[in-house]
This record gives C-alpha cells, structure tokens and sequence, in this order.
C-alpha cells in the first residue's frame, strides 16, 4: 500500500500564531501542503489548509442503514419464516419489540464501521508504519510539510519558510504511504522493503 | 450599528391579521357552538369542541413560549457562551409568557368553574365517588389544587422570567463589566436561572402536563407523559427563537449572528427531535408490550384495534412522520442545518407538528370521534400566533437586540462549531 516515495520540504513551527499565516502564504504562493502534523487537533486548521469537507459523515450514514436493514430483514426473517413463536399473543411481525435491537444495530454498525473508516483515512492499523517527518510532531512542534513538484525550487521554498517564521527547515525524501514492517535505524524506504 | 428594530409594517399586518382571524374565529364560536352549553359526553359536541380547541391551543402556545425561557436558563448554567449573540431574541419570546398565562388561567378556570365533565372527566362528583381509580386520585386531581396549583405555576413563570429578563436588561444600562463585577452578574443569573429551572422541573417536566393534559384522560396515566409534553414544546420553543433569528437576521439585525449559531440552533432542533421521538416510543412501546387495558386503552382511542381502525389513526402516525421522519432526515446533513431556508421550512414544519400531536392529546379524550380540522381550529391558533407576535415584536422593538455588556459576548461573537 505503497503512496510512493516524493520529495518534501519540512518546516517546523513553534507556536500557532506563526503556523496560521505560514499555512496561508504557502498556499498564496502555490505550494502543495503535503500534510500538517500537529501535537493536538489545531481548531480551524482544515479549513487554513483548504481540506474539503470530510465524507466520514456520509460513510456513517450508509453503515447505519445497513444496521437498519440487517436487524430489520433478519428479525422479520426469523419470526415470520424460519422460527415463527408465539410470545405473549403477540402477532409474529411484532415490529414495535424490535425498534430497540434495530436502533441498537444501527449504532453498532456506524460505530464500529466509522471507526475503522477513520482508522484507514488516517492510515492506522496494527503493524503498520508510516513515515515521520519530525519526531517532535508528537510533542511540541506543529510540522508542516510540502510536497516538491516538478515546478518546486526546493532552495527557493526553503527560504520561504526561513521568512514565514519556521524553526527548523530540512528536505527529505520519504514514502508516502504506509507499509507493514519496521523502522530501523536508518530508516528504510519502501523500495528497499522485501517484496517490493 | 445601531441595535434598535423597527417593526416593519408588514409584521405588523401580519400580526394583527392573525389577531384578527383570531378574534372572528373566537366569535364564531361563542356564537355558533354555545361554549356555555353544558355537555356530558358526546352529547353538546360544539360546545366540547369550543373548549377543547382553546385548551389545545392555549397550554400548547404557553408551553412553547416559556421553553423560550428555559432556554435562556439551561445556557446560563451551563455557561454557555454561544447564545448571547441572540439571547434578546429568547427573552423577547419569553416576554410573552405573562399574556398567554392570564389567558391560559382564565381558560382553565372556566373549564373548572363552568364544570365540564367533558374536559376533565374528575370534575364529575357523582362519578368520581363511585369510580374507584378517581376516587384515589382525588387528593390531585381536584378543583382547588388544579386552580391554585396553576396560579402558583404561572405566577412563577411570569416572575422568575421577567428576572432573568430585568437581569439582562439592566446590564445595558451600565458600563462595560470588569472581570469582577462580571463574575458576580454571571452567578446572579446562575441563582436565578437555577430557580427557574427547579419551578420548570416541578411544573412543566411533572405536574402541569399531568393536571393541564393528561388528566383529560382521568383513568389512564403515563410516566412518560410531562417529558413527551416537555420535548414536544420544547423543540418547539427552539424551532420559534430559529425563526426569529432568522427573520431578524433577513431583516439586517444580529450582525454578530452566524451561520455557527444558526448550526447549533438546528442541532437543537434535530436532537429533540429525537429525544421527543424516544419518549414517544418508550410510552407506546412499554403500553404495547405489557397490554394491560387499562393502559392500551389510550391507545386504542387514537389508533384503534387490529379489527377497526380508531378515527386518530392517520394523525397519530402523521405525527410520527412529520416530528421524527422529517427532522432526522432532513436536519442530519450539515449543510442543511447552516442552510438558512432549510431551517426555516424545518422550523415551520416542527411547530406545526407539535401543535398537530397536541391535538392528538387533547381531543381523543375530549371530542372521540367527533373532532374536526377546520378553520374554527386554525383560527384559534392563528390567533395565539398572532399574539405571540405582538409580544414579542413588542419587545423586539423596545429593547436594544444586542446585550452588550454581557461577558460572554465575545465568546459568542467568535462562536465556532
């Protein structure tokens, strides 16, 4: 599940007063923004970097009525045609007794369904790695990260970042995807991968 | 920017148009249904009818007029920041509690004092002595404490109310709060708006659905019932404020109102919407599963039996339809709540569903199989409309629709979702 390997240019930020403008001049000045890596969810952020709206929500909807129908169609199924009893009287499509396990199912199906939506968006599995572009993301840096076109001028866009207000600028080329395995000490490219 | 409204002549028109169809349609009645006829069961079905619309409508429009406030106070104590943008607006609907309680009481004591057994069944003496079931809940259910009960309860609204109001109106008075005298304003308003939400708890969320609306149906009761009352009107109330932060805000006023808030109002919306649909279903459900005949029998009223379908059956799911279907389908998707057109129709539509399950409250017990939509019935609403409008455009109009001194506003200003 290779993204392939491309060539970025990382710039740290300290503060988020800095990091708002930086994101908005480097879209200005037409750079690709990779990915924003941030030691906590940074309110607005999404909408500085000009992500669109995320379809989780959609994706949500669609597991929740396949909760609906799956309760609906299996308990009807079960008390109508495979299993028929009587259970106080009451008739066999007995459809108020099952609003609770379709609403039950409803939820578990979205729940458990978005979850693992999110878990793939995000690239998060077990035993899979991904590629850091800054160890202190997880900490106290919001790190930004641009990805190098054909048209970039790496040096250029250094400089731009010197001006934006970034602690620490470096160019790194690295795999964009994730990738079952483990880091090393240096680490290793996906092509470098068995299997590859 | 200057905050001050000018009700436009067309609200106005409006306003006393409905007033106005009100009236004709209350004179109407007064004439052609003899209100003063007494009626034992199905027997004078006009004069039933009469009464039975006014209470319909009149506990139905107070009841949502005063969720209003109790919007205001659930946001106060719970701090909540994001509302001040448009607070002016819940307390000018609240402001209209005082007209719509005088008039509630003076409905609710005629029916008491004019005795009619085909409103409250408890009101029959004869009957009662020989009913077991009334006889045992007539410490409740009798004229003195249905009366007073309701004077306490109005009186209080009215005065705990117009607190929470002279509160907020006071701070535009005075000069910008420091942090001190901001803190000690915050807290008096949390004591106040915890009293008001204690009285809410024992009137609303309890006792006046019991004693106004379920006692039609004197045998029968439901645990259910004051929360279904309170969701129902309360869902309502916040549908109400939408519309008017819409309409002011079509209007050029509330600049610092957003679509942020105008997201979170229909939240409100769609999630009791939701809650109202819960307690619906968890009393119809629990009457359903255990099939006691007492209790279907509320039921079997409305909707009927398997054999023959009772004359409530198409309102009763219509109901469901329009207060449930509708708000969850419809409100669920993001952008339809920050779509300004969308929250008006749905405003539109959630208030007149409730104002169609209070019907299906009200006159089950009351008309059987005799009740009717016709325009005596719309008429009666248009005219607590209508004079929901007055009161509100009144205060509208009187008072600056910003509280500018109150220490949350810039929270709400910069209120994101």
């Amino acid at each position: 599940m290779a993204g392939g390997i491309k060539k970025f240019v990382v710039g740290s930020f300290d503060d988020e007063k800095v990091l708002f403008p930086a994101v908005k001049n480097v879209r200005k000045a037409g750079y690709k923004i990779h990915d924003v890596y941030t030691p906590f969810p940074v309110h607005g952020l999404d909408h500085a970097m000009g992500i669109r709206e995320t379809s989780l929500h959609t994706a949500g909807f669609i597991y929740a009525i396949t909760g609906t129908t799956t309760a609906l169609t299996f308990m009807s199924w079960v008390f109508t045609k495979d299993w028929p009893l009587n259970i106080g009287g009451k008739p066999h499509f007995a459809l108020p007794a099952w609003i609770p396990i379709t609403f039950e199912l409803t939820v578990l199906f979205s729940a458990v369904g978005m979850v693992l939506t999110f878990c793939y968006l995000c690239n998060l599995a077990p035993f899979v790695k991904k590629h850091h572009f800054h160890p202190r993301a997880t900490d106290d840096l919001f790190v930004m990260v641009i990805e190098c076109t054909d048209k970039t001028n790496a040096d250029e866009l250094q400089s731009f970042l010197q001006t934006a207000g970034a602690q620490e600028i470096n160019v790194q080329i690295a795999e964009t995807g994730w990738w079952i395995g483990r880091y090393h000490k240096e680490q290793k490219l996906y092509k470098e991968e068995k299997g590859y | 920017m200057d905050h001050q409204f000018q009700l436009s002549d067309s609200y106005k028109k409006w306003t006393y148009g409905l007033i106005g169809a009100g009236v004709i349609a209350l004179i109407y009645g007064f004439i052609m249904f003899h209100p003063f006829a007494l009626a034992a069961h199905g027997k004078n079905v006009n004069s039933t009818r009469f009464w039975a619309v006014l209470l319909q409508n009149s506990v139905f429009f107070l009841l949502v007029v005063n969720a209003a406030m109790f919007f205001i106070c659930v946001t106060t104590m719970a701090m909540g920041g994001w509302v001040v943008a448009f607070r002016r607006v819940s307390e000018a609907i609240s402001s209209v509690v005082p007209i719509l309680g005088v008039i509630t009481f003076v409905i609710l004591m005629a029916i008491i004092f004019g005795e009619r057994t085909d409103i409250y069944h408890w009101l029959d003496k004869e009957a009662v002595a020989k009913d077991h079931i009334l006889n045992g809940k007539k410490g409740f259910l009798n004229p003195v404490f249905f009366s007073v009960w309701s004077f306490i309860t109005i009186f209080l609204w009215w005065f705990l109310g117009k607190k929470m109001r002279s509160m907020s109106l006071d701070s535009d008075k005075k000069d910008a709060m420091n942090y001190e005298t901001g803190k000690r304003w915050i807290w008096n308003n949390t004591v106040w708006a915890s009293l008001y939400s204690i009285v809410f708890t024992l009137t609303v969320a309890s006792t006046i659905p019991w004693l106004w609306l379920m006692s039609i149906d004197a045998h029968w009761y439901s645990t259910m019932y004051s929360w279904y009352t309170f969701a129902s009107t309360f869902v309502s109330g916040v549908s109400l404020i939408a519309l008017y932060v819409i309409y002011l805000k079509n209007r050029g006023q509330l600049k610092y109102v957003t679509e942020e808030h105008l997201h979170d109002l229909g939240k409100f919306m769609f999630a009791f919407s939701v809650f109202w649909t819960y307690l619906w279903f968890s009393q119809y459900m629990l009457i359903w599963y255990s099939n006691q005949p007492e209790e279907t029998k509320y039921f079997i009223e409305r909707i009927g039996t398997a054999e023959k379908a009772g004359p409530y059956k198409g309102i009763f799911f219509f109901n469901l339809i329009i207060n449930f279907l509708c708000p969850l389908l419809i409100l669920m998707k993001r952008g339809s709540k920050r779509n300004w057109t969308m929250v008006t129709i749905m405003a539109f539509l959630i208030i007149f569903g409730h104002w169609i399950d209070f019907y299906q409250m009200v006159m089950p017990g009351t008309l059987h199989e005799h009740a009717t939509l016709m325009p005596f019935e719309f008429g009666i609403a248009s005219l607590f409309v209508g004079l929901i409008m007055w009161g509100t455009g009144r205060y509208l109009s009187k008072h600056s629709l910003l509280a500018k001194n109150h220490p949350f506003l810039k929270e709400s200003m910069i209120h994101h979702t």
